[in-house]
């Protein structure tokens, strides 16, 4: 299959510039980079539906000159579903931002907690209810920290 | 041998036009409600014979408008169709409970005007990655379930669901994307999007190329049925949600995931069953996420990491890629989707009856609320796989192909298996005893206590307190420093959110648990009994269902034939 490199390398462009961005902590550039990620993708089913050709349906071609129209039809789906998503994100981003007044993706509950506990862990026992033989346990450079 | 091919696209149709018309009445719920409970009546019957003429008479195929070889395909084989029941039957109970938590004037938790259509909508996109042979439609089938559960895990649009639903959105996105790089591939390889055609087509590419999509695909798959390590969204947005919309969610997407993983690894790549690696990442999901469920202090977030935890188990079938472990799998997913629906349903029911399902303010409900005792002890047994209940045949079913299999990797599968099941059993114990057998006042006692250490009343009977690297542990229980501050919280506000305890005694808690919230639960637990009785029948069916898959034919020849029609 002939491959059109023009296609193939805007599509890597935009894939990687999408997955940059979606890596943001600020929602809109998730939006942002999602709305890259799914150009980039929807150009790769072009590449994918082979070389251009004559439209499939309008007019007289011969079939052997017409482009493949699934791949059309897949990209079209694609993109309104694209289209649903954005609002959606949207939608959240301006809620996140009404509630927070900022929009970033935050920590996920886990993550918070173990990073308190790591804190505190490093800072200081002052908390321990009763000291207990556990705590023997601990490395000389643990209770240094305390 | 096709004569019930009209029926397939019914359960996809009827929740779309039920979704449309209950939008359309939005202004009256009744009316709402009424064709709500009509359409997933009138599915669970379509879905029961679907099962029952793929059962007698082979797959049924239905062309989609008519375009032979070229339309988009719907393929009732036996898998699909009992997914297709068990999900039918899991939408209606959880419809009924939510109708049961609206009329309770709980309106802001499930609003009838939003709710109605948009859980149709999902169960519509169910039934249609389940009834879906082709790649593509397979795609727009996770889209709809997705974009209805976006909306379900957002309801209301506070701080919480926000936060838990932008981590969900971004990462169910980001899947997406990967299937339509999927789908991009293939097409690009084998020039069609067909399930049955790719099949065929796939045999002759270079191994390479079709290992490829494979990964791709199965990364995909992997994110939506939470296997570790793309598991780690699901603990964290879905306890947010709703109860009844949590329930569903647990018990349909992640399964969802997981049907698409076993028709793809057999559909598609018989030749590959990358055992090694699917057996690795079971492994690690049943540990990982059964370790993650001990750690928990909430019950919600527990059965969420249980969840994850014995997805571990159907990739462990899968993995194993021997009839055996495909049936024993498809049982398990039979049994799982059941019992975690119950068992969300169940912590619903705690949440409006004791007001909380933190284990911090929970006590006594053994005593206070027998019916809730029950309703929670069957389906956690079940869940932790106590002889004789389904949980238990299906993990023996399972454990039972690892050891045919013979391998040290099955083999290590095995003890593994065996160890989750047993944690699983603590975790749900611990639960047990901290939220259902303590009385309220021991568990206000500790509560106290963790928030106030030096105080002066401490009675002799308190258990011994250890503080430990920044967790306490109380007899053989450990709380972590958050619920400590929580517990603080407690008692430092008095105008804070109060445990059971307080709440007994200020008589603030509500009078009785509507018969439509407590019904249904008990069915589900009942179907989920059910399962129990009906195991032999079952895990027949499982077994002519995996022979169909690692055969190929029938699925293949009935869709070959439903477009010569």
């Amino acid at each position: 299959m002939e491959v059109n490199l023009t296609l193939v390398l805007t599509c890597g462009v935009l894939c990687a510039s999408g997955v940059y961005l979606m890596l943001e902590r600020s929602l809109t550039r998730v939006l942002v980079g999602l709305l890259l990620l799914s150009n980039g993708i929807n150009l790769a089913l072009i590449v994918a539906s082979g070389p251009a050709g004559e439209s499939a349906f309008y007019g007289s071609a011969d079939p052997a000159d017409m482009a493949d129209p699934l791949p059309q039809a897949l990209v079209l789906t694609a993109i309104v579903i694209t289209l649903g998503t954005v609002a959606f994100v949207l939608a959240m981003a301006h809620r996140s931002w009404q509630l927070n007044e900022h929009d970033d993706v935050q920590d996920d509950v886990e993550d918070a907690a173990i990073r308190r506990l790591a804190i505190s862990d490093a800072t200081s026992d002052s908390h321990s209810l009763t000291t207990s033989g556990d705590d023997d346990a601990e490395t000389p450079g643990e209770e240094d920290g305390s | 041998m096709n004569e019930y091919a009209g029926l397939v696209p019914i359960p996809v149709l009827l929740p779309l036009l039920g979704s449309g018309a209950a939008l359309m009445m939005s202004r009256w719920p009744k009316a709402q409600r009424t064709v709500s409970v009509v359409v997933l009546t009138a599915v669970v019957v379509v879905a029961a014979v679907l099962l029952w003429a793929a059962d007698q008479q082979g797959p049924q195929v239905l062309w989609l408008g008519g375009w032979r070889d070229l339309g988009i395909a719907l393929v009732a084989d036996r898998l699909a169709a009992l997914m297709l029941l068990v999900s039918a039957i899991v939408t209606l109970a959880v419809l009924l409970y939510s109708l049961g938590q609206g009329m309770t004037g709980d309106e802001a938790e499930t609003p009838v005007s939003i709710y109605h259509p948009t859980f149709l909508t999902l169960v519509a996109g169910v039934a249609n990655a389940f009834l879906a042979g082709d790649l593509f439609n397979l795609f727009v089938s996770f889209e709809m379930l997705l974009f209805a559960s976006y909306v379900l895990l957002t309801l209301g649009g506070t701080s919480a669901r926000v936060r838990a639903g932008t981590i969900y959105v971004v990462v169910n996105v980001l899947s997406s994307m990967l299937f339509l790089v999927a789908i991009a591939t293939t097409y690009a390889a084998v020039g069609t999007l067909n399930l049955a055609q790719v099949a065929v087509r796939f045999d002759e590419l270079p191994p390479s190329t079709s290992l490829m999509i494979q990964l791709l695909l199965l990364t995909t798959f992997a994110i939506k049925a939470a296997v570790f390590p793309l598991s780690l969204w699901l603990p964290d947005s879905y306890p947010t949600a709703p109860a009844p919309v949590t329930a569903v969610f647990a018990g349909l997407l992640t399964k969802v995931g997981v049907y698409a993983i076993i028709r793809v690894q057999t559909l598609l790549f018989p030749e590959s069953p990358l055992s090694g690696l699917l057996l690795w990442a079971a492994l690690a999901t049943m540990l990982i996420g059964i370790l993650g469920a001990i750690a928990q202090s909430d019950i919600k977030r527990m059965l969420s990491f249980t969840l994850v935890s014995h997805i571990g188990y159907m990739i462990l079938g899968i993995g194993l890629a021997t009839e055996a472990g495909l049936s024993g799998a498809i049982f398990y997913v039979a049994h799982h989707i059941t019992i975690q629906t119950a068992l969300f349903l169940v912590v619903g029911l705690i949440e409006r009856r004791a007001g909380s399902t933190a284990l911090l303010r929970l006590g006594g409900l053994a005593r206070l609320f027998p019916l809730l005792g029950v309703l929670f002890f069957v389906p956690a047994m079940n869940l932790a796989g106590i002889p004789p209940m389904s949980g238990f045949i299906g993990k023996v079913g399972l454990l039972q192909a690892g050891l045919d299999e013979g391998t040290w990797l099955a083999l290590l599968l095995v003890a593994g298996g065996t160890l989750t099941s047993l944690l699983t059993l603590y975790a749900v114990a611990k639960t047990w005893a901290l939220a259902f057998w303590r009385s309220p006042e021991q568990a206000h006692e500790m509560a106290r206590l963790l928030s106030d250490p030096e105080a002066d009343d401490v009675p002799d009977a308190a258990p011994p307190m250890v503080a430990h690297r920044g967790h306490v542990h109380v007899g053989a229980v450990a709380f972590g420093r958050d619920d400590v501050s929580a517990a603080r919280e407690v008692h430092d506000n008095d105008s804070g959110e109060r445990d059971l305890h307080q709440k007994l005694q200020a008589g603030s808690l509500p009078d009785r648990l509507p018969w439509l919230m407590t019904w249904p639960t008990a069915g589900l637990i009942g179907v989920s009994l059910a399962l129990t009785v009906l195991a032999g029948p079952l895990y027949g069916y499982t077994d002519r269902a995996a022979a169909d898959l690692t055969s190929r034919t029938p699925y293949l020849t009935a869709v070959e034939q439903g477009a010569g029609e």
